[in-house]
């Protein structure tokens, strides 16, 4: 397990594999916003928490079609598949390669923007928690609608198109953390139902993903 | 052809081939049913009841507006339930009965949007608010795209009989997770639902119910709506498994051929 | 002939021919489309009859 961990760790960093991208993405995203809504920094501060949240999530969703289609393509799925490791924790593996390698980079860049979009100070720190608690479960959600379209020729689209629906409470309740920590208001609520979402979510929807991946395999 | 292959192509089509006769035989009934409830309904709710005392005639828009609502909702637990039915018994009509069923989902869903909006207008004065039973039904909107994009996408019927059920169920329960947190996230200006509660029915209720005089028409519009559900699904399955016979047929003639 | 719906009959009338005008796409669609496949594999069927 830790040496499929470490392979996918090391296709991630090597040259060409688009690490890093989604991390430009996002970079991209924030400094559009202020182009967009205008430079006003009251306005800025009152959307920035959404707006981080937003654009964590689509940069995390542009990399979702790369997560399986890689070893899809070259076979090393099929021999996953044979290989005495249980799909389920093939993909959780990869799930995780996922969180490690876009979603734990989002979260440490997320701060850095936050300062261009005058985030209110007592943001910062639940800005960070709540995509910290909530970006897992956006890895694991992405694996289970990578693993529904690996099969596809053109699956980006569509991968999107299912993936987003089910990005919905993850997105609702993080945001809520970021907007309430932001403004000064009790978190708790929100924190908890976030947490609950991921840890359901991380313990649950890789036997889907699995479940999935044996018919894409078939 | 060796009698193997005869006796095996015969038992794939014998419950499609029995769905199809039967359904068939009571088709006919449903559509008139459905005709009738949704005429005599739907004219006795236009012509025939008074204005509402607060929201004047746009109270008539009910009898579009709840049914389609109701069905809309009620569409995808059926698609979950033959989704559940495929994948533990893997009757074939079973996928095809919601496949058949998802857009239907989509009309009901865009008539409750669509009337919900235009009603709005007048009395909340916006076509549009983020209210939490709007918001919900938008997400159901795009699960049931999200569904049919699926379908649509890939090419081997019993895969993605296989893969559209999975995302059918669990689906399901991010759309029942999104309704909780969209509650969650706003309080909204939607009344609630207030049809179905026991009050409202017989009376009691003096707080938003609706009265007698609308409810009867709305109940038979109600009716309506769910027999022309059921007579669409089967004759849409119908279509679906005529659709695969054909493809079936085809395949085995360039085989043969 | 038309029940007087006070100010709000734009309204009303909207909703009512947004909401049919979809059910009878709808019907209307799922009709035409059964047609055309009954059709088809009803060609097929001959076909294949007469083939063997």
């Amino acid at each position: 397990m830790i040496a499929l961990l470490l392979r996918d760790l090391k296709l991630a960093f090597r040259a060409g594999s688009g690490f890093g991208l989604g991390l430009a993405f996002f970079l991209i995203v924030t400094v559009l916003v202020p182009f967009s809504v205008g430079p006003q920094s009251s306005l800025l501060s009152t959307i920035a928490p959404g707006v981080l949240w937003l654009g964590a999530l689509l940069a995390c969703l542009l990399s979702l079609d790369r997560l399986l289609a890689l070893d899809w393509e070259d076979g090393s799925l099929d021999l996953l598949a044979t290989a005495p490791l249980p799909l389920e924790s093939v993909v959780t593996i990869k799930a995780l390669a996922h969180w490690l390698t876009t979603g734990l980079p989002l979260v440490l860049a997320a701060p850095f923007l936050g300062v261009l979009l005058n985030l209110p100070v007592p943001g910062f720190s639940w800005l960070v928690i709540s995509l910290l608690l909530g970006t897992p479960a956006m890895s694991v959600i992405g694996t289970f609608g990578a693993a529904l379209t690996v099969g596809l020729k053109r699956g980006g689209l569509l991968l999107s198109l299912l993936v987003l629906p089910l990005y919905v409470p993850t997105l609702i309740f993080g945001a809520e953390v970021a907007r309430r920590g932001a403004t000064g208001m009790e978190t708790q609520t929100p924190l908890l139902m976030l947490a609950g979402i991921t840890a359901a979510t991380v313990a649950l929807l890789p036997f889907a993903s699995a479940a999935v991946l044996r018919i894409n395999l078939r | 052809m060796t009698i193997a292959a005869k006796a095996n192509a015969l038992w794939e089509y014998a419950n499609p081939r029995k769905f199809l006769a039967t359904s068939e035989r009571v088709l006919p009934f449903f559509w008139i049913g459905a005709g009738l409830c949704l005429v005599v309904g739907l004219i006795w709710g236009f012509f025939f009841t008074p204005d509402d005392y607060k929201q004047g005639s746009t109270v008539k828009i009910i009898y579009l507006h709840v049914p389609a609502a109701l069905m809309a909702i009620n569409c995808w637990i059926m698609m979950l339930a033959t989704s559940l039915v495929w994948l533990v018994r893997r009757h074939h009509v079973s996928a095809l009965a919601a496949r058949a069923a998802a857009p239907i989902g989509i009309v009901m869903t865009l008539i409750a949007l669509a009337t919900g909006a235009i009603w709005g207008q007048p009395m909340w004065g916006t076509w549009w608010a983020w209210d939490p039973r709007l918001t919900s039904f938008l997400i159901l909107f795009l699960f049931y795209l999200g569904y049919v994009a699926l379908w649509e996408a890939i090419e081997d019927p019993d895969t993605a009989a296989d893969l559209t059920s999975v995302l059918c169920l669990v689906g399901s329960v991010f759309a029942f997770l999104s309704r909780y947190a969209v509650n969650f996230w706003n309080q909204g200006l939607h009344q609630g639902a207030s049809v179905m509660r026991a009050g409202a029915i017989t009376g009691t209720d003096t707080e938003e119910k609706v009265s007698n005089i609308y409810f009867y028409p709305l109940l038979l519009c109600i009716i309506g709506f769910v027999l022309l559900f059921i007579a669409l699904v089967f004759y849409r399955t119908g279509t679906e498994i005529r659709a695969r016979r054909t493809k079936a047929l085809m395949a085995r003639e360039r085989v043969n051929g | 002939m038309i029940p007087d719906l006070g100010k709000y009959a734009d309204t009303v009338l909207w909703s009512y021919v947004v909401s049919i005008g979809l059910l009878i796409a709808l019907v209307g669609f799922s009709v035409i489309r059964g047609r055309k496949v009954r059709a088809e594999m009803e060609k097929v069927e001959q076909r294949m009859s007469r083939n063997g």
